[in-house]
C-alpha cells in the first residue's frame, strides 16, 4: 500500500458552494482560473453543449473539444430572490437567470453590478468570470 | 388487455407537523383506501411506495411500511419523480395489473417534511434541479417557477393580478377541505397591501400567496384489475388514459419559458389513450404548486390555447360553475404539497368526483376527470385520464 491515489477534485472550487467534486470536465474550472467560461462540442457532430459535458449522447462518442463563452446573449427570464436556500442566506437579493447565446443558452446570476431597474427579459448580456472569496470561481452575467 | 380501475382512495390530513413517525402517517391514507374498497391487505398483491427520498431518514422505507401495513409477505418497492411520484405509481400499478403480474397494487404516497427546516427543505428541493450546475448559484423552487412565470408575462401580458385570481380560487375551495393544511381565507386585496404576508417577495413575480407550503401526510389509492374491480366495487372508476413524459433538468437545455412541454405532451398520450379531447373532460385536479403553475397547466392541458388561460380564471371558468372545474380541492395551495403523497391526493379527489361522493364540491354529472401530476420545475410530467 505504498501509492496514494491522486483525486483530482477541482471542480470543489466551482461556485459559492459546490456539491460535485470530480467531474471529467474539470477542466473547466482551470479555464474559470484564465478568465474563461468555457462549454464543450462535439467534434463528431458539431453540437455545442453548455454546460459542458464529456460524452455526446448523440454520437456516442467523447470526442470534444472546449469552446469559449463569448459575444453577447439575450436575457430569456430571470428572478430576484428575497430567500435562500441553506448556504446562500448572505447572497440575497440575488438575481438567477437564462441567457441564450444563439448555440447554446448559459444558466447563472446577474451581476450585482447590474442596476436593478435595467433588468429585463431580451437586454443584451455578456458572461463574465466572477472571482468569490476563499478562492473560488464562478461566472455571472454582466450588461453588453 | 382487460381494463384497470381504482376501487379504493386514503389521504390522511395534510399538517404543519404530524405527531408521528412516517410508518404512523403512512397507516392514515392506507386505512381509509382500505375501508373505502372494502378489503383487507392480504388481498392486496403488491405495493409500490412514493416520496422524494431527500426528506426521507429511514432508508428504503417500503420495507418499513409493508411490516407495519401487514403487506408481508408481498413484494414492495419504492419510485420517485420528484413531485409527481405518486402519479408515477399509478402508471406503474396500471402496468404491473396489465401485464398480469398481479391483480391489485396499492399506491402509497408520503412526506414527512417537517423534519428538516424551511431553508434545509428549499435546499434539498433545489438539489432537484441540476446539482453540478444550477444548485451552485442559489436555486431553490419558488424561482425556478418564477422564471416561467417572467416568461409568461412577458410572451402573453399575463399580470399578478390573474395570479392572484388563482389563489383567491384555492382559497374558496381550501376553506372547505377538512384535510388541507391552509384553510383561512385569501382575499385579492390582501396581495396589493404590503403589509399583509400573502405580498410579500419570494422569488420576483411570485409572492407568498402565489407558493403552496410544505406537509406532511400520506394517500393511498388501490388499483385492480377488471375482473377484480367488477367483484369488489360497485362503482370503479376506470384508468382510461395514461402519458409521461421528461425535460432537460438544466433550463439552459429548453426551449420554452412559458410553458412546461412534459405536461403538454404527457397530455397529448393520455388523450390520445382515452380517445378523447380537453373539451370531454368534466373536472381537473392540476398541480399547483405555484399560482402560475396551474394558469400553465390550463394551456398546457389544452382547456386553453396558450396565452389565454388567463381568460378562464378571470371569467371564473375554473370554479365549481365554470366550463372547466379545476382543484375543487383547494388544489396544493391550500392542501399543502407533501411531495409524495400530493398525486395520491389529487386522484383521490377526482375519484370521489366520478362517484359523485364529493360532497360540497361535487361537479354535475361527471364523466371524464384528469389529474396533471408535475414532478420538479417540469422535469418530470404525468397526466391521467380516469373516467366512471
Ligand atoms: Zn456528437
Amino acid at each position: 500500500m505504498s501509492s496514494k491515489r491522486e483525486i483530482d477534485d477541482r471542480f470543489n472550487k466551482f461556485g459559492r458552494v459546490s456539491f460535485t467534486a470530480i467531474t471529467k470536465v474539470n477542466d473547466f474550472v482551470d479555464h474559470l482560473e484564465a478568465g474563461k467560461i468555457t462549454g464543450t462540442r462535439c467534434k463528431d457532430c458539431g453540437l455545442y453543449f453548455f454546460p459542458p459535458r464529456a460524452d455526446c449522447h448523440q454520437c456516442l462518442t467523447s470526442n470534444m473539444e472546449w469552446f469559449e463563452v463569448s459575444g453577447n446573449g439575450t436575457l430569456v427570464t430571470f428572478s430576484r430572490l428575497q430567500y435562500a436556500p441553506a448556504g446562500f442566506e448572505e447572497d440575497v437579493p440575488y438575481y438567477i437567470a437564462v441567457v441564450d447565446f444563439g448555440d447554446y443558452k448559459v444558466f447563472g446570476r446577474i451581476s450585482k453590478d447590474v442596476a436593478e431597474n435595467e433588468i429585463c427579459v431580451g437586454m443584451a448580456m455578456k458572461a463574465a468570470v466572477d472571482k468569490l472569496p476563499n478562492d473560488r470561481l464562478s461566472y455571472v452575467f454582466q450588461k453588453a | 388487455m382487460g381494463k384497470v380501475a381504482i376501487i379504493g382512495v386514503g389521504q390522511s390530513a395534510f399538517v404543519r407537523s404530524y405527531p408521528g413517525s412516517i410508518r404512523e402517517l403512512v397507516f392514515d391514507g392506507f386505512k381509509e383506501a382500505l375501508g373505502d374498497a372494502q378489503i383487507r391487505a392480504k388481498d392486496i398483491g403488491a405495493s409500490v411506495v412514493c416520496s422524494a427520498p431527500e426528506y426521507d431518514k429511514q432508508r428504503s422505507p417500503a420495507g418499513v411500511f409493508a411490516e407495519y401495513l401487514g403487506l408481508n409477505p408481498q413484494p414492495t418497492f419504492y419510485v420517485e419523480t420528484l413531485c409527481s411520484s405518486g402519479s408515477t405509481g399509478l402508471r406503474l400499478a396500471y402496468s404491473l395489473i396489465s401485464s398480469g403480474l398481479h391483480d391489485m397494487v396499492a399506491v402509497i404516497g408520503f412526506q414527512k417534511m417537517s423534519e428538516i427546516s424551511s431553508a434545509e427543505s428549499q435546499e434539498r428541493m433545489g438539489r432537484g434541479a441540476d446539482i453540478q450546475w444550477e444548485s451552485t448559484f442559489g436555486t431553490m423552487m419558488p424561482a425556478y417557477y418564477a422564471m416561467y412565470a417572467r416568461g409568461h408575462m412577458e410572451k402573453y401580458g399575463t399580470s399578478l393580478e390573474d395570479l392572484a385570481l388563482i389563489r383567491v380560487k384555492a382559497s374558496t375551495y381550501g376553506q372547505l377541505n377538512e384535510k388541507a393544511v391552509y384553510r383561512k381565507p385569501v382575499t385579492f386585496d390582501m396581495f396589493s397591501d404590503p403589509e399583509n404576508r400573502m405580498s410579500g417577495p419570494v422569488a420576483s413575480p411570485l409572492r407568498v400567496g402565489d407558493c403552496c407550503a410544505n406537509a406532511d401526510g400520506s394517500s393511498c389509492i388501490i388499483v385492480a384489475g377488471e375482473e377484480k374491480a367488477k367483484s369488489l366495487s360497485k362503482k370503479p372508476v376506470w384508468i382510461r388514459g395514461l402519458g409521461a413524459a421528461s425535460e432537460s433538468v438544466n433550463l439552459a437545455g429548453r426551449n420554452l419559458f412559458s410553458g412546461l412541454t412534459v405536461a403538454r405532451k404527457a397530455a397529448e398520450q393520455a388523450y390520445a389513450m382515452a380517445g378523447i379531447g380537453p373539451k370531454d373532460i368534466d373536472v381537473a385536479e392540476v398541480h399547483d404548486c405555484f399560482t402560475i403553475a396551474e394558469l400553465m397547466a390550463y394551456e398546457n392541458l389544452g382547456f386553453a390555447e396558450p396565452g389565454e388561460g388567463k381568460e378562464l380564471i378571470r371569467n371564473k371558468e375554473t370554479y365549481k360553475e365554470g366550463s372547466i372545474p379545476v382543484n375543487l380541492d383547494g388544489g396544493l395551495l391550500s392542501k399543502g404539497h407533501p411531495i409524495g403523497a400530493t398525486g395520491g391526493s389529487q386522484i383521490r379527489t377526482v375519484v370521489l368526483q366520478l362517484r359523485e361522493e364529493a360532497g360540497d364540491i361535487q361537479v354535475k354529472n361527471p364523466e371524464f376527470g384528469l389529474v396533471h401530476n408535475i414532478g420538479g420545475v417540469g422535469l418530470y410530467g404525468n397526466v391521467s385520464i380516469l373516467g366512471r
